[in-house]
């Protein structure tokens, strides 16, 4: 499991989730999504497109990076939930606290 | 990472099939937590539950199980283990996990979608939890969680 960020030319930060998003490894990406904060970034993609499974831990540090970025002014978008992963985000009402995109592409587009 | 986790695997026949018996002990540090999930996934047999289902349900409900026997029942001491017990049968798969704490009262815990508490960071595991699997049942003592999910 492992996470990948790029920043693309219009300065929006891309957060891939290799794997999975879980207890075990939320912290790495609550600070790298933070050092990218600090940086300067306040737009920000997390992409979940090769993400398996994230549990109530990882929807946790979205939460609270959520609340971080927009009080710097930010915006977070997530992308690419599969079907099951959609679904827990429903269940859960987060689809309400955040914008889903179903494309990286879209996620982008939508800035 | 060099890991303690031993899984040990028990299979016998059980009326023309073959029943399945996964245990696991797993100490108190978050770090095990994935690991510890891929170790038994990997083991499932074909037919017991969907690759979905495996993928997804079967996993997460692992991880969230064991995080909150790590946290909240053995309160992350390395001393302490978590115990996983998996049965697998053609009707079901049943996950066992005990930890060496107190005991909760589930009952005791709110509605994380309630407005007021959308934007919580935590209190999310249990409902999670229920909304996975087809049941969720504790022992009196409330250190020991059984998940079952039914064949398909």
């Amino acid at each position: 499991m492992s996470f990948s960020l790029t920043k693309d030319k219009r300065g929006v930060v891309v957060v891939g989730v290799d794997g999975q998003l879980i207890v075990g490894n939320r912290q790495d990406l609550k600070q790298q999504v933070l050092d990218a904060l600090e940086g300067g970034g306040r737009k920000f993609v997390i992409d979940f497109t090769k993400t398996g499974y994230i549990d109530s831990s990882g929807l946790g540090v979205l939460v609270s990076l959520s609340k971080k970025i927009r009080e710097q002014g930010g915006d977070l978008r997530l992308c690419g939930l599969n079907e099951d992963l959609q679904t827990l985000f429903e269940l859960t009402k987060l689809d309400t606290l955040f914008a889903i995109a179903k494309t990286p592409a879209e996620a982008l587009a939508a800035f | 990472m060099a890991t303690p986790l031993h899984l040990d695997v028990r299979r016998w026949p059980a009326g023309g099939e073959t029943a399945i018996e996964l245990s696991l002990n797993v100490p108190s540090d978050m770090e095990y937590v994935g690991p510890a999930v891929e170790m038994i996934a990997e083991q499932l047999p074909r037919g017991s539950l969907s690759p979905r289902r495996i993928r997804f349900n079967f996993r997460t409900a692992l991880a969230e199980a064991l995080a909150n026997a790590i946290a909240y029942g053995n309160h992350h001491d390395p001393a302490r283990l978590v115990r996983v017990l998996v049965e697998i049968s053609p009707a079901a798969v049943r996950l066992h996990v005990t930890d060496e704490g107190d005991g909760f009262d589930p009952f005791g815990v709110p509605d994380p979608t309630l407005p007021e508490r959308l934007e919580r960071e935590d209190g999310r595991g249990l409902f999670v939890l229920r909304s996975l699997v087809d049941s969720v049942a504790f022992n009196d003592k409330g250190n020991s969680v059984c998940l079952t999910l039914r064949a398909g």
